[in-house]
């Protein structure tokens, strides 16, 4: 935690409320972002129990599985979870610019331009709490390879239709999760947390209703109150007046509310089936009908103080202006999200189950550049990020005194104006150390020079290496000027893209070689006995 | 079976297994020859050797360092040994891509294209400069310097580049690491993120692995805490005795606590100044302000030492003594505290940095000194081994009071992850075990 952080977090503590950790807003945030707040069975890895979703805040869509061991019911569950998602997704597929990417000619073996289509715009999901993130990755896990009764008429319990879809684009949001700065699937939690530095815990931050609670107080208490009262008040019956955010639900709640709800359920079910004639099976099927209400009415009173606590913090979030590159961003999901679009309607089958050696180390080098994109463009962005950049020596702000003209000794010499910038910032420069600035968006290189009077005077002479055009005169504005603000980083704003590494056909001998040829599709695991009720 | 020696011949026990690892590389049949080195056991000789005796043979041979330190150090290495052996440095487009020292060698051929160096015996560059190399002939045999250090992904990038290759590294120092998180590979045999070694052994179980049995750095009283403590199970010796080694100091002792706990280390290889209990920032003013006392009465007090390599006393000069920490900015503060008492010329530097070099005295801030926590990256092995092994004489660590209980407060609490190995010990083990040895030598200081 840096040293700013640690003070804006005491600074919560005294006043009794959030602090603001960052002046814009870092993640992009869709107009029309599909908000899902899904709870799962205690005990059952992997058991819905049923989840709110939708882009409408007022009218959500509930989903609820009466019986979370019954598979045809979480095969239900999950078809519905489909008709939801899936239309939202395609909403965004049709809408496309043109662009330009680079790709190697098969042929020459060159690098060329080729024209093609930039999804406008992209589909956001948004989870409470990073438990979230997790289970839609898990979802995606478990349905993207089962088998629909069309793709094999021998399946044993074939998946409705559209399941298997919904587990691939549901693994790619939970993959794209993972890349640094990324705002295709989003845990509210997670953001908020990245914008309000509150009095307690990072971990304590991860309960959405109690980091509301520090963000904005109800009238009349202080953060810490209202936060511990989120965690922990109960009404009359023992139950939580705030429900946590899921996915995995209170204990109070599963014993004295849930399973016995879900006991009366089985009864009515059980006895429905034992219904000898039409009549008895009539008041019977009504019984089965108020159960499953019940049930319904339960998942309900749970995800809708979740439901409405999200859409809360969207609108706090949206209170802030967006980070000037921000955009840029979110152009890279639309990117992603274009690719799997592609992949998708190409008849590509689904991700693998564990990415093969080069898959792995590629995702891990994109996912380094993204953390060091994204740290130096939140600190460009945000002069309460840069502060603490500064604090720890990576950064300085101050004012130009000086600007000496000066030229590189070559034939043709070009201009090296140095420039003295007085702060009170302590970097920790090394001799020739670079220094950045951000011009026009680009960043401008210098070298460090060394202090005019010794490092305490403050004075820095930066020697100009960049951005000035190609003339003997730097281009008017490249250079700063005497008097103007200026801040250096120390850190490069453009992370270098690393080397390409083999295809994996070509994986050497010391990774094993080339992956084995994978029978595809992958088969769905052996069905157990525990599988079948 | 023939008798074991009644002494231990540190000499011929190296010798040994150097010539069995150079008939492996050399002469063997499996694509890959694993050398495991501790601290100081003559790891950058043997790469050296290694290298001229295979140039030698006519193989082609390219050599993957990872930084350009330790590129342009090989080099030197190399031409100081065997100065008409043509070799290629491939280097970086960046401005001072390589040390200027190089230009003044008359065999050396710099480019930054690997076009240009082709047919030089022996090419060397760093594992990031390699990775760019594209579309060449495969060498016949390559040398992974590091290799612990090296990760995964980057061995995947230059593998392609060679047919067989000697990895050569320090098992016991840092391991490699990743600014994003990556335990959704954790268990596979290919993790990227892990060290070029453990992929490569996991997909070839079977090639011959080797260990240098003698540390040559590490004094005599530091040698059986650091195999202890870092290397349990492939213990190793010092290459000198009690006695062969001597630290002296011309100015006598003024009885502060600096002055007490350079004696006491000079006298028994370790000394821990202990500051009382406190919790403080990283920079802890007090702390970074009493390294930077102890390394000024280190240059002040006219020290000399006296080892195996010269019956005379050297100097104990500036630059034998270097300072370690574990983060970047607690340097950065030592730097600007010993500035303050007209140090300048002091290595200052991070565990990450200080790998792989060598000095007679080192004085360190412990890494968990006046922390309310221990992380996983505190707890380290590798940063405690690294900070702990650089030194031929004396190592004095700098660290408040009451880091046991903050071992004990905290200990490990890593997920266990399914197919990764358990890397023993762990950093509470080695934390424990180093600071019970330190305490025997502790001069307690309330500045």
């Amino acid at each position: 935690m840096s040293l700013i952080a640690t003070l804006a977090r005491l600074e919560a503590v005294s006043t009794g409320r959030a602090q603001p950790a960052a002046t814009v807003r870092h993640r992009h945030l869709s107009t029309r972002p599909l908000v899902f707040v899904p709870l799962i069975t205690a005990g059952e890895a992997g058991a819905p129990l049923g989840a709110l979703v939708g882009t409408d805040r007022d009218a959500p869509r509930l989903l609820a599985v009466p019986q979370p061991r019954d598979r045809d019911q979480r095969f239900a569950f999950l078809a519905e979870l489909a008709d939801v998602v899936l239309p939202y997704v395609d909403g965004f597929a049709d809408t496309v610019e043109p662009a330009e990417r680079s790709e190697t000619d098969p042929e020459t073996g060159k690098r060329v331009k080729v024209e093609v289509e930039l999804c406008a715009d992209a589909p956001q999901l948004i989870v409470p709490s990073r438990a979230g993130i997790d289970l839609v990755r898990l979802l995606g896990r478990s349905t993207r390879f089962r088998r629909t009764a069309e793709q094999d008429p021998e399946a044993p319990f074939p998946a409705p239709p559209r399941v298997p879809l919904l587990g691939r684009w549901l693994t790619h949001f939970g993959e794209r999760a993972r890349v640094p700065g990324s705002s295709l699937l989003l845990a509210m939690t997670d953001v908020l947390s990245r914008h309000w530095a509150t009095g307690q815990s990072t971990l304590e931050d991860q309960h959405l209703g109690a980091l509301l609670a520090w963000i904005a107080p109800p009238e009349g208490l202080s953060g810490a109150e209202a936060a511990q009262r989120a965690e922990l008040a109960r009404d009359a019956a023992g139950q939580l007046l705030c429900p946590p955010a899921g996915p995995a639900t209170d204990p109070a709640f599963d014993n004295k509310l849930l399973a016995p709800a879900i006991e009366r359920y089985d009864r009515a079910r059980t006895a429905l089936a034992a219904a000898e004639d039409g009549l008895e099976a009539d008041d019977r099927l009504g019984a089965l009908t108020a159960a499953e209400r019940e049930i319904r009415a339960l998942v309900e009173s749970r995800t809708r103080p979740t439901w409405d606590a999200v859409w809360q913090g969207l609108d706090l979030l949206r209170e802030l202006p967006e980070g000037a590159r921000v955009e840029e961003r979110w152009t890279r999901d639309r990117w992603s999200f274009t690719g799997h679009r592609d992949r998708v309607t190409s008849g590509e089958p689904p991700q693998p189950r564990r990415d093969d050696a080069v898959t792995a180390a590629n995702k891990l080098a994109t996912r380094e550049r993204e953390q060091s994109r994204l740290e130096a463009q939140e600190a460009l962005d945000d002069p309460l990020v840069m502060a603490a950049r500064r604090l720890s020596g990576e950064a300085f702000a101050g004012e130009v005194v000086d600007v000496v003209m000066a030229y590189s000794e070559s034939k043709r010499p070009s201009p090296r104006p140095l420039v003295t910038v007085r702060t009170d910032d302590t970097p920790h420069l090394g001799e020739r150390a670079r220094a950045y600035r951000s011009l026009g968006g680009k960043p401008q290189t210098t070298e460090f020079v060394g202090y005019e009077d010794g490092p305490e005077g403050g004075l820095l002479v930066l020697r100009v290496l960049d951005k000035m055009g190609r003339g003997k005169e730097p281009e008017p504005g490249s250079v700063p000027e005497k008097g103007d603000r200026v801040c250096f980083t120390l850190f490069e704003h453009e992370p270098r893209g690393g080397a390409k590494l083999p295809d994996p056909e070509e994986t050497p001998w010391t990774h094993g070689g080339p992956p084995g040829e994978e029978p595809a599709p992958e088969p769905a695991d052996q069905v157990t006995e525990e599988d079948i009720l | 079976m023939t008798a074991t020696p009644a002494v231990f011949d540190p000499g011929a026990a190296a010798t040994r297994a150097t010539d069995a690892i150079l008939h492996d590389t050399l002469h063997g049949t499996a694509r890959g020859v694993v050398v495991d080195s501790p601290p100081g056991a003559g790891k950058s000789t043997l790469v050296v050797r290694a290298a001229l005796e295979l140039a030698e043979a006519g193989r082609p041979l390219m050599v993957v360092a990872q930084t350009n330190a330790q590129v342009d150090d090989l080099v030197l290495r190399l031409a100081e040994k065997n100065p008409d052996l043509p070799v290629g440095r491939l280097h970086s487009s960046d401005t001072d891509p390589y040390d200027k020292a190089l230009d003044s060698l008359d065999h050396v051929r710099k480019s930054a294209k690997a076009a240009d160096l082709a047919g030089l015996p022996v090419v060397i560059s760093t594992a990031a400069k390699w990775a760019h190399v594209k579309g060449v002939e495969p060498w016949q045999h390559a040398i992974v310097d590091e290799a612990y250090q090296m990760r995964s992904d980057a061995l995947l990038a230059v593998a392609g580049l060679f047919e067989r290759a000697l990895f050569v590294g320090d098992p016991g120092q840092l391991d490699p690491f990743s600014i994003v998180g990556a335990e959704q590979w954790a268990g596979l045999s290919y993790d990227p993120s892990g060290s070029a070694v453990t992929t490569l052994l996991a997909h070839n179980p079977d090639l011959p692995q080797h260990r240098l049995p003698v540390s040559w750095r590490l004094p005599a009283s530091a040698a059986p805490l650091v195999s202890d403590a870092f290397y349990p199970y492939t213990p190793f010796r010092s290459g000198t005795d009690h006695g062969d080694r001597a630290l002296t100091f011309a100015v006598p002792s003024d009885a502060s606590a600096p002055d007490r706990v350079i004696d006491e280390a000079a006298e028994s290889g370790w000394g821990l100044l202990q500051l009382p209990a406190r919790h403080t920032p990283r920079t802890d003013p007090e702390a970074v302000r009493a390294v930077a006392l102890v390394v000024r009465r280190l240059l002040d007090r006219g020290g000399a030492s006296t080892s195996e390599r010269s019956p005379d006393p050297t100097p104990l000069t500036a630059d034998r003594v270097a300072v370690g920490t574990a983060h970047r900015d607690q340097a950065a503060a030592v730097r600007s505290a010993l500035a303050e008492l007209g140090v300048t010329d002091v290595v200052v530097d991070t565990a990450n940095r200080l790998q792989g070099r060598e000095y007679d005295v080192t004085v360190v801030l412990h890494p968990l000194s006046g922390r309310p926590d221990a992380t996983a990256f505190h707890l380290e092995t590798g940063r405690l081994c690294v900070l702990a092994s650089r030194h031929r004489h004396a190592c004095i660590v700098v660290c408040r009071e009451g880091v046991t209980d903050l071992l004990d407060d905290y200990p490990s609490t890593e997920p266990v992850q399914l197919g990764t190995l358990v890397k023993f010990p762990d950093g509470w083990e080695a934390n424990h075990a180093v600071l019970a040895h330190l305490s025997e030598h502790r001069v307690a200081w309330r500045p």
